[in-house]
């Protein structure tokens, strides 16, 4: 994998404040350079489909703003006066401060300095955010567990039997992590869990951070971020882990993600069969009215799959494209820069959804190699999808054919709530792939767009 | 002394235009204040994020024709790339030029880098740029982590220039080394000025240099009425147009804060004159902006000629938008001197031009013969109230707002905007630098606000379900610059 990197898909640790504002009620305290945190945010928010600054996101950041000064003579006071003024102006359940390059290579001690005030009883937590250390993915795993390890703390669990804590998809770095987090929630609601969500609309924000050490069981759903989490808590308060690796997309790998889920905290099977029967009732109801769609269009559906996404969205969704709607994968990308021992077991969980995607995964995060690879790939075709970000409609285009938008950055589109998680999240991506058909330019059934 | 030295770096606002980040009072004592050089560029003890240099170097750097950018720098410093490349598609589209891609490559500076140096990484970034998109010329922008860490970027720019055979042009444009970002526009006029700008071979008599943020097209048909080009820049030139920059009749800028530095050096070192009025904002102005242009190109007759049709043209609209818009009151919130361009078209208006929060202001500009744009506009407005500098900080903003409770804003800043919005005040975002230029300009900002407020019951819905995070201490605080004279814990 290259280690330099053109079209990034991913921001620098610091984007982690966007992890911070996506638990409702909180605020990240920004100990970096003047323009660190609006980047992240430019990316991670405003380039996520125009997300917005939520509550307290955007300019209204708290920020050092470190400068020459701090540079040269150290920026822990500075620190100190900028957390004393957001504790005084804001109001917040929790203050996270995150520190960037400049801090981080003046030898700041920016942890011992949100230590101090945490002393004194404020709920200030500090994290090392410097953009060298590391990748979004990393600064969201550093963050959640400072705030696991410095708030929530050494307390003895009081497990309360039926609670879960989710550790899925990284806010905002997941450009539809409002719903999914709502979606993953409402599964697990419906086969009789309580739920911690954490982040997100749907979570109660800081008293489920809390909560945390009271679950009965912490669920990953992710192929690896996160599992340094899930570990922490296992060592932490003895919890256990169910580790599953396949984001749930479609009524097949929703129906084995509730079955697993519910084995393992011994749910009621027939409780659980229930809910499984009647979802997938629905979902099919609806799934074979694309029927005449498909019958008509059939010269003109694309067939070849492209993904350039995480290894938690693009597994899951390219699994469920080509396992319940037949497509023929060409090239899985996963962008979030996994560590190189993991990469052959990523490998191994797609495989492990169908030999068809043999030679079809790679890691890489050089947006300008994948794009060099799906070239070659794509050659003259006009049968095929790219799902991806804003870089890839541009390929698309290019080459004629379609794409639907499934990662960060997105300039060109607004997202409030969708989501491609569970049931519903599989009939919301067949209506956004097969319109895609007619955005490009008049579609019928008898001009045939691809061969013509 | 020259405006323009050889030295690696320009030096940063703060010493060069002696600029301020924090001013509360009228524009009179503002302007006042600013001759005596009274303002110091002090800070403020709790501040919310700024932007960078870095950020501002982008803007021209990305944008030129046939050249690469090494970001050397960690990834986080490079993500808005993929929102300038769609600017750049749309704007070159708009202009009928080739699509126009954003090529960069940022070297990933890891920590391993911070201790050991990573100009291999940048040596290997550039080789890697020069192969995937086999450019003219390629930019370094250095960053925060680069320059603290000490890489020798001019060494490597030397060594790699010898090899590729084309310009490498080091951007000085570190975040923390300067409180102003707009110094990120110096960092990259001064790294084109070194080594890109040739001497002229020829005078091109009819050719103006505009140099503006990438915007729509609007001074090629502006200026055509004068029989005269436009040479828009930085964004969209070429490498070839930039190296002849210096054969324009004259340099004109949409903003002093933009480009003073680059037009003062234009005309120092190359004679090419720079036009010092203010840009074409509101009525007045672009009278006065098109009879300076039409002196340094004889074209004085026909100027004035333009000038009365376009008077003629514009007057019956204006008179109607007068009366739409009668007693609405205004805040302007931008960057310096853009902010004064915004504000000179409110009385065109016929609007109260209620207060005005630029986000940072100098106190001289490069050369002493240049537009004092705050001076201008209390000379075609009258002296303005509640006159404020501050780098974004909605903390402030919003109860500067609160207090003054203007029936319309017009914000020209990223995620700024949506202040206003949550506020329910109808707000322009004036985005596009061009757009409210000329005579055409002042109707077109008259049908928005007119617009924007048969259209704000949207934004009132917002604000009344919005909870904003300040505390109730803060919102019941009479002092919005309570933090810039101290604080108690």
């Amino acid at each position: 994998m290259s280690t330099l990197i053109e079209q990034p898909r991913y921001a620098c640790a610091l984007a982690a404040q966007q992890t911070v504002l996506a638990i409702p009620n909180s605020h990240p305290i920004v100990h970096a350079g003047p323009g660190c945190s609006s980047k992240a945010f430019g990316f991670a928010a405003f380039g996520a489909g125009f997300q917005g600054e939520g509550y307290a996101g955007g300019s209204h950041v708290s920020c050092t703003n470190s400068s020459e000064q701090e540079v040269v003579f150290g920026g822990e006071n500075k620190l100190r006066d900028t957390i004393t003024g957001a504790l005084k102006i804001l109001n917040g359940d929790l203050f996270v401060v995150l520190t960037g390059c400049t801090s981080d290579i003046v030898g700041d001690d920016s942890i011992s300095v949100a230590k101090e005030f945490a002393t004194e009883g404020y709920p200030v937590v500090g994290a090392e955010t410097a953009g060298f250390k590391g990748n979004s993915y990393y600064g969201h795993e550093v963050v959640v567990n400072a705030i696991i390890e410095q708030f929530v703390g050494d307390i003895k669990p009081q497990v309360q039997e039926g609670l879960v804590n989710v550790f899925s998809v990284v806010p905002y770095q997941d450009p539809y992590w409002r719903g999914d987090l709502e979606g993953i929630k409402n599964l697990l609601e419906k086969i009789g869990l309580k739920v911690n969500i954490l982040f997100g609309e749907s979570s109660a924000g800081v008293s489920e951070w809390k909560d945390i050490p009271n679950a009965e069981f912490n669920l990953l759903l992710s192929p690896w971020v996160g599992l340094d989490t899930v570990k922490l808590l296992e060592e932490k308060y003895k919890t256990p882990f169910l580790h599953y690796p396949v984001f749930p997309v479609g009524a097949q790998e929703t129906s084995r993600f509730l079955r697993e889920v519910g084995k393992f905290v011994e749910l009621d099977e027939k409780k659980v069969e229930l809910v499984i029967g009647k979802e997938e009732k629905r979902f099919y109801d609806y799934f074979i009215s694309i029927s005449d769609f498909i019958a008509e269009y059939r010269n003109n559906l694309p067939v070849e799959l492209y993904t350039v996404a995480d290894s938690t969205y693009g597994i899951g969704v390219s699994s469920y494209l080509v396992n319940e709607l037949g497509f023929i994968p060409k090239g899985i990308y996963a962008i979030d820069d996994p560590q190189n021992s993991i990469q052959e077991t990523l490998n191994d969980i797609l495989l492990s959804r169908g030999g068809e995607f043999k030679d079809t995964f790679k890691v890489e995060a050089d947006g300008g190699l994948i794009e060099a690879d799906i070239r070659k790939k794509i050659g003259e075709s006009k049968k095929a999808i790219i799902l991806g970000s804003s870089w890839e409609k541009f390929l698309a285009e290019e080459t004629n054919n379609l794409y639907t938008y499934l990662s960060v950055p997105l300039h060109e589109t607004v997202i409030l709530n969708k989501s491609y998680v569970g049931y519903t999240g599989g009939l919301s991506l067949i209506e956004d792939l097969y319109s895609s058909l007619f955005k490009r330019k008049t579609t019928t059934s008898r001009t045939q767009l691809f061969t013509n | 002394m020259s405006i323009f030295n050889e030295s690696t770096e320009v030096e940063i606002r703060e010493r060069r235009l002696h600029s301020t980040l924090s001013y509360h009072g009228d524009a009179n004592d503002l302007n006042e204040k600013s001759k005596q050089r009274a303002l110091s560029c002090k800070g403020r003890y709790y501040g919310q994020c700024s932007d960078c240099a870095e950020g501002c170097a982008e803007t021209i750097t990305y944008h030129v024709i046939d050249a690469a950018v090494v970001s050397h720098a960690p990834v986080g410093c490079s993500v808005n790339v993929s929102n300038h490349h769609i600017l750049g598609r749309a704007v070159s589209n708009a202009r009928g030029l080739e699509t126009h891609k954003v090529h960069m490559i940022s070297s990933n500076i890891q920590e391993k880098d911070t201790v050991y140096g990573a100009a291999e990484k940048l040596r290997s970034a550039i080789y890697e740029a020069d192969k995937r998109f086999k450019p003219k010329t390629i930019f370094i922008q250095a960053s925060c982590a680069s320059g603290i860490i000490g890489e020798d970027l001019e060494s490597v720019a030397n060594e790699t220039e010898d090899e590729l055979g084309y310009p490498i042009i080091p951007v000085y444009c570190e975040g923390f080394k300067s409180r102003i970002w707009s110094t990120g526009f110096d960092a990259a006029f001064h790294g084109i000025l070194r080594r890109l700008i040739k001497k002229p071979k020829r005078k091109q008599e009819d050719l103006v240099n505009i140099f503006n943020f990438e915007g729509s097209d609007l001074f090629i048909p502006f200026l055509k009425k004068l029989n005269l080009r436009v040479n828009y820049l930085i964004p969209l030139a070429s490498v070839e147009q930039l190296e002849t920059i210096t054969e324009a009749a004259c340099t004109a800028h949409i903003c002093e804060t933009l480009a003073t530095y680059i037009a003062a050096v234009l005309e120092e070192k190359y004679g090419v004159p720079e036009v010092k009025v203010p840009a074409p904002f509101g009525i007045d102005w672009t009278d006065e902006w098109l009879r300076e242009i039409a002196r340094f190109t004889n074209r004085e007759s026909l100027a004035e000629k333009v000038i009365q049709e376009e008077h003629a043209k514009v007057l019956p609209e204006l008179d109607d938008l007068r009366k739409k818009l009668k007693g609405k009151k205004v805040y302007v919130l931008s960057g310096d001197s853009f902010a004064h361009n915004i504000a000179n078209i409110v009385k065109d208006l016929g609007l109260e031009l209620a207060g005005m929060n630029t986000l940072h202001h100098d106190l001289h500009s490069d050369s002493p013969l240049q537009a004092n744009t705050l001076e201008a506009l209390i000379k075609s407005s009258g002296n303005i109230k509640n006159v404020t500098v501050c780098n974004k900080q909605p903390y402030q903003v919003l109860k500067i707002l609160q207090k003054i409770k203007p029936d319309l804003l017009i914000v020209r800043h990223m995620n700024l905007t949506s202040l206003g919005t949550k506020l329910g005040i109808p707000t322009l975002f004036e985005g596009d630098a061009n757009y409210s230029i000329g005579y055409d300009g002042v109707v077109k900002m008259g049908r928005r606000f007119d617009e924007a407020l048969r259209t704000k019951k949207l934004v009132e819905n917002i604000a009344a379900h919005t909870k904003l995070p300040y505390s109730d201490w803060w919102l019941k605080q009479e002092d919005p610059f309570y933090f810039e004279g101290g604080i108690q814990k």
